[in-house]
């Protein structure tokens, strides 16, 4: 037994008890939460039958191979492997697309192999830059984006060197 | 409309290949069993997804936020101290992080964009030095427990689907801090 396999059984526990304490209709709550994510699956459904297919072809052709061997010496110069490539350039663009090429990166090699776990940091330690700059600037009114693009895509790129980096670190594979 | 060129240029160059290395009779069974996975995926990381979601309403109801937004204030009060005289703004950004936190995606993109409307308000279509800080630490990741991702590695059968959690907060955290790091070093000099 690990301290994470306690976290979810203690944070279920913690948040109920919180929330009877403040007299919430605590199962409603759950029940109706639920509901909303299964908005959010049926919102990513689409786009993940589009971009699997895709992906899945991509992969049959051999092109995916293709794209790895181009882009291997530059990654590995700079410690990230080379199967997560797709991922790069997806994350930024699409967050659906990068689950489901993420996703698929995890199952080929492994869920908890190294690869596998890389992918997965990769997945969740950013957001959808350019989706988010346009629905924030977009709603401001907002024309002169000024250095925000390069200062959010510099954070994306610390964010890809340090999600291999702290694989090998913190989990040792 | 990023996305249509990437699929697009997917599929073609994927027939390029095709041909290329002889694979070509192999894409169409590829192109179904990758829609297969799609369905297939969504199924298994239904359940762990919708437990999630409801977690997250609970604590959004019982106001588990709110007491997280409390806590940013004066952290904020230093990041944006221009935005921060004015209370109605200052609300809605602490309340934004604090629903960023906790996943609350659907939640913090209103309250985020409430914000930067008061941002914005007479700076003729030109972002602020501080709205471009909103929206940096916006594009990052500051979920706190990546309840979606931990779905897709319990579908695919992880061990701990939680393992990566110190990974994904290092990798999160360097990334924040290098995105504002960035913005306070181009503000010096970048003028329109």
């Amino acid at each position: 037994m690990t301290l994470s396999s306690l976290a979810v059984p203690l944070l279920l526990a913690f948040v109920a008890c919180y929330a009877a304490r403040r007299k919430v209709d605590v199962y409603a709550a759950l029940t109706h939460g639920a509901e909303e994510g299964l908005t959010v699956l049926l919102h990513i459904l689409p786009s993940l039958v589009a971009l699997l297919s895709a992906v899945y072809m991509f992969r049959a052709s051999g092109a995916m191979e293709a794209l790895g061997a181009l882009f291997t010496p530059a990654l590995a110069r700079l410690g990230i492997p080379a199967e997560t490539a797709p991922l790069l350039f997806i994350r930024p663009i699409s967050g659906s697309g990068a689950l489901a090429v993420g996703s698929e990166i995890m199952r080929f090699h492994g869920v908890d192999s190294y690869i596998g776990r890389v992918a997965a940091v990769m997945l969740g330690s950013s957001e959808t830059t350019f989706y988010t700059v346009a629905v924030y600037y977009g709603a401001a009114g907002i024309t002169k984006t000024r250095y925000t693009i390069p200062a959010a895509l510099c954070a994306d790129a610390v964010m890809f060197l340090v999600s291999a980096k702290a694989v090998t670190l913190l989990m040792g594979a | 409309m990023a996305m249509s060129y990437l699929w697009t240029g997917m599929v073609v160059l994927s027939l390029f290949f095709g041909a290329l290395t002889g694979n070509l009779g192999a894409l169409g069974a590829a192109a179904l069993k990758g829609a297969e996975s799609a369905v297939e995926l969504c199924f298994a990381m239904c359940g762990a997804v919708c437990l999630w979601t409801g977690v997250m309403e609970l604590m959004e109801r019982c106001a588990l936020t709110d007491r997280l937004a409390a806590l940013f204030r004066p952290l904020l009060r230093r990041l944006l101290p221009r935005s921060s005289r004015d209370s109605e703004t200052l609300a809605a950004v602490s309340a934004n992080l604090s629903a960023n936190l906790l996943g609350l995606g659907n939640a913090a993109t209103p309250l985020g964009i409430r914000a930067a409307r008061r941002m914005s308000r007479g700076c003729g279509g030109r972002a602020s030095d501080e709205l471009c800080l909103l929206v940096v630490l916006n594009t990052a990741s500051l979920q706190l427990l990546p309840t979606t991702l931990a779905g897709v590695r319990a579908s695919l059968g992880a061990a701990d689907p939680f393992d990566i959690l110190p990974c994904v907060w290092l990798a999160s955290f360097l990334s924040v801090a290098a995105g504002l790091f960035a913005a306070k070093l181009l503000a010096r000099f970048w003028r329109d």
